[in-house]
């Protein structure tokens, strides 16, 4: 991968080399201030408010900044980033419709925990409040999406207000925090002076559990006949992958992974019954509709995974582990509530976990059940189904791509079909469902990762959304591989449209869509087209060895549905299964 | 629906009202009154909010509030003995034949009248928020001009911090 810098310089050159104070600008102190943080890698878009931030970074060669075409491909791009490398991810924007622009972003962040620091530019605070040219109030907009948020009034602040957000960001439970530079912050200058500590009184996140929470889940365990893990994203953010096989090696219990969740076991285990919920596997909700005990793990009980509230696993006594308090009892009560990093609370409990010995009837059945009822699809030899596709690609990658999603149903059969091994190579928008994520975010996750295949796998749908961003690609060579599952429809919508509001098919035709290779080659990035199964594999495989970026259409059924599928209101166990079961 | 009385020691940062009062709008949480003051501390602020709500609700508020940054503590003030009072000034029609009766009301509530006009009383009443709805009804019939009430502002009572 040709990108536009290499970073040479370790943290200890930088702070040797940023170590005598200096009096310098706002925006010098931001680029500095970055860099000591490890940033590698930026992504934005330069305006009138960050003029002063540009021109301290013209000529910067100790990270990369990559200027996409829209701010939303950017916060995209920096949230794949985090996504893919545990790092924070950093995005630049002006003010007013710079920092609109992304609103979206930081609420795709907010609801999945990723850590960022967005910095936005402002007019100058003389002009606060005055409506002023590109004016907007992003601190009070984004107040309900982030964090924390600083408005910059002193650029003595700044160097503290900088590593307070990246400390904030990518501790406790992640998230994004933004900060909002006035112009004339930018351009003031004052003595800066790396900042080391950090000391912020109303934030301390719990780490440590509570041992005894954690020795009445060990005792509920030897306890249980029908006990379920169910893991989530807090599983991959807190690196606790290792710790999790562990914990289910020595405790042997059967578990299920949330949509976030996935890549934080690996799918070849035995006793991992795949993901649960309203697109989830049939053993994964029978599971936790039959289980005495559930231990969930750093997930946050959303409604895609309980559906119907009331009736979910209602013989189930309840362990909640989780970094934020907030989410312990607030859509399911918890018996034992245990507070802390998921990484931490498994190592303590690793040293005293034991095999779920009454559980041996209900590990026969899970097994039976899983091998029973896998995900299935009626093939087809003369239509490309999507979930082939996706089956052709896992096989082709040996399961070892980072996987990024848009919104939608390739998104599920991404999920049911691409058998995650590894954390932090499944990146896709779960809380807030965002389409037009899926391609910048895959940016995003190969800048992290120059080294690892990447494969955005879009609908036609949501590749409209962010397409702009084939130019940075293309500019900067990019390998990433972007699949578009092309069905002509906005397919998940359709298959509600067909199942639940009674074939009234309401504005779902994307007629008028470009020629996608077309559109590819007029960025500079190599397209090709398939239709069939062979056609596929040859320009999968044409695709794969081409050195740079490649766009690759599959024209797909277009009337495929998601299944199973948990209709809204119904308990998980009440699954549509399709034709196929 | 329980009532509850919360303090919330906060820093004292522009906008952090805007954090307080906007989370328990987007959370659906409500906030029957809300008074803002300086602590005892420089730097911090003290909130004083009477929500309403089951004690899932009430627990629910105390985490998300601990989740703002700005947030230095929550104290469930109502679930230990407490002190709490509200202030409130009431602009009360007053013609000369009524005013005898009126101050009667006063007096009876240790109110105080602080402005006086041709036709109007204004009256100024401290207690907790039954004394105040009581002494309104009381001047109800006199023909009640406007009303300014503070809220409730409230500490736990003893040697307790």
């Amino acid at each position: 991968m040709a990108t536009t810098n290499v970073i040479t310089k370790s943290r200890a050159e930088l702070i040797e080399k940023f170590s005598k104070p200096e009096v310098i600008s706002g925006s010098e102190i931001l680029l500095r201030s970055l860099l000591l943080e490890g940033v590698d890698c930026v992504f934005g878009y330069p305006g009138g408010a960050v003029l002063y931030i540009y021109d301290a970074m013209h000529g910067n060669t100790d990270f990369n900044h990559l200027l996409t075409r829209h701010e939303q491909g950017a916060i995209h791009a920096a949230d794949g980033y985090a996504r893919a490398s545990g790092k924070v991810g950093v995005c630049i924007a002006t003010s007013g419709p710079g920092a609109t622009n992304l609103v979206t972003g930081i609420a795709t962040a907010y609801m999945d925990s990723v850590p960022l620091v967005v910095i936005t530019g402002n007019v100058m605070s003389t002009l606060i409040g005055t409506d002023a040219f590109q004016e907007a109030d992003i601190t009070g907009i984004t107040m309900p999406i982030t964090k924390h948020s600083y408005l910059v009034r002193n650029v003595e602040d700044l160097p503290r207000i900088i590593h307070e957000a990246f400390h904030i960001a990518n501790t406790g439970r992640k998230g994004p925090v933004l900060i909002d530079i006035p112009k004339d912050v930018s351009a003031a200058k004052t003595l800066f002076e790396p900042v080391t500590d950090v000391n912020i009184r109303g934030y301390n996140p719990t780490v440590s559990p509570n041992k005894l929470q954690v020795d009445k889940m060990i005792k509920a365990i030897k306890e249980a006949k029908r006990p379920i893990i169910l893991a989530g994203g807090g599983v991959v953010y807190s690196g606790a992958h290792e710790e999790l096989l562990e914990f289910v090696t020595k405790t042997e219990i059967p578990i299920t992974t949330t949509l976030l969740g996935l890549g934080g076991f690996p799918s070849g285990h035995d006793l991992w019954l795949g993901m649960p919920g309203m697109h989830g596997t049939y053993t994964a909700n029978t599971s936790l509709q039959k289980a005495d005990l559930l231990i969930n793990i750093g997930a946050r009980f959303d409604d895609r995974v309980t559906g119907k509230l009331s009736g979910f696993a209602p013989l189930a006594k309840i362990v909640h582990i989780d970094i934020d308090p907030a989410e312990i009892g607030k859509n399911v009560h918890a018996d034992i509530p245990i507070v802390g990093d998921v990484k931490t609370v498994l190592e303590v409990a690793n040293q005293v976990a034991e095999r779920a010995e009454l559980a041996d009837e209900w590990r026969s059945e899970v097994m039976a059940s899983k091998t029973a009822h896998p995900f299935k699809y009626i093939d087809s030899d003369d239509e490309l189904k999507p979930q082939w596709v996706v089956e052709m690609i896992h096989e082709t990658t040996n399961g070892d791509a980072i996987v990024t999603t848009d919104v939608g149903q390739h998104q599920m059969w991404a999920a049911q079909y691409y058998k995650f091994n590894k954390p932090r190579s499944w990146v896709t928008s779960g809380g807030l469902g965002t389409m037009g994520f899926g391609f910048p975010s895959a940016i995003g996750a190969q800048m992290a990762n120059p080294d690892r295949l990447v494969v955005s796998i879009n609908g036609d749908g949501g590749m409209q959304m962010c397409a702009q961003e084939l130019a940075i690609c293309a500019i900067n060579n990019i390998p990433v591989k972007v699949v578009i599952l092309n069905n002509q429809v906005l397919g998940m919508v359709r298959q509600w449209q067909e199942l639940i509001h009674e074939n009234r098919f309401s504005h779902i035709d994307l007629a008028g869509s470009p020629d996608f290779v077309k559109l590819a080659e007029a960025y500079g990035v190599k397209g090709f087209r398939a239709s069939n199964k062979d056609e596929a594999r040859q320009v999968w495989e044409d695709a794969m060895n081409h050195p740079g970026p490649a766009v690759v259409e599959f024209v797909v059924r277009r009337d495929e549905n998601v299944y199973p599928m948990v209709a809204q209101g119904s308990t998980i166990d009440q699954m549509i299964m399709g034709d196929a079961e | 629906m329980m009532k509850h009385t919360i303090a919330v020691i906060v820093n004292d940062q522009p906008g952090v009202l805007q954090r307080v009062a906007g989370l328990f709008g987007r959370r659906g949480f409500n906030i029957e009154s809300i008074t803002v003051g300086a602590s005892e501390e420089v730097g911090l602020s003290r909130m004083v909010i009477v929500t309403s709500g089951d004690d899932h609700t009430l627990e629910q508020i105390t985490k998300q509030l601990y989740k703002l940054i700005d947030v230095i503590k929550v104290i469930d003030l109502s679930a230990n003995p407490m002190v709490s009072r509200e202030l409130a000034l009431i602009k009360v029609q007053a013609e000369h034949t009524a005013r005898p009766e009126i101050l009667g009301v006063v007096d009876t509530f240790r109110a105080s009248v602080i402005d006086i006009s041709t036709h109007t009383l204004t009256v100024q009443v401290v207690g907790d928020t039954e004394k105040i709805d009581a002494m309104i009804e009381l001047l109800k019939p006199y023909g009640i001009r406007e009303i300014s009430r503070t809220g409730v502002t409230a500490l736990n009572r003893g040697n307790q911090k």
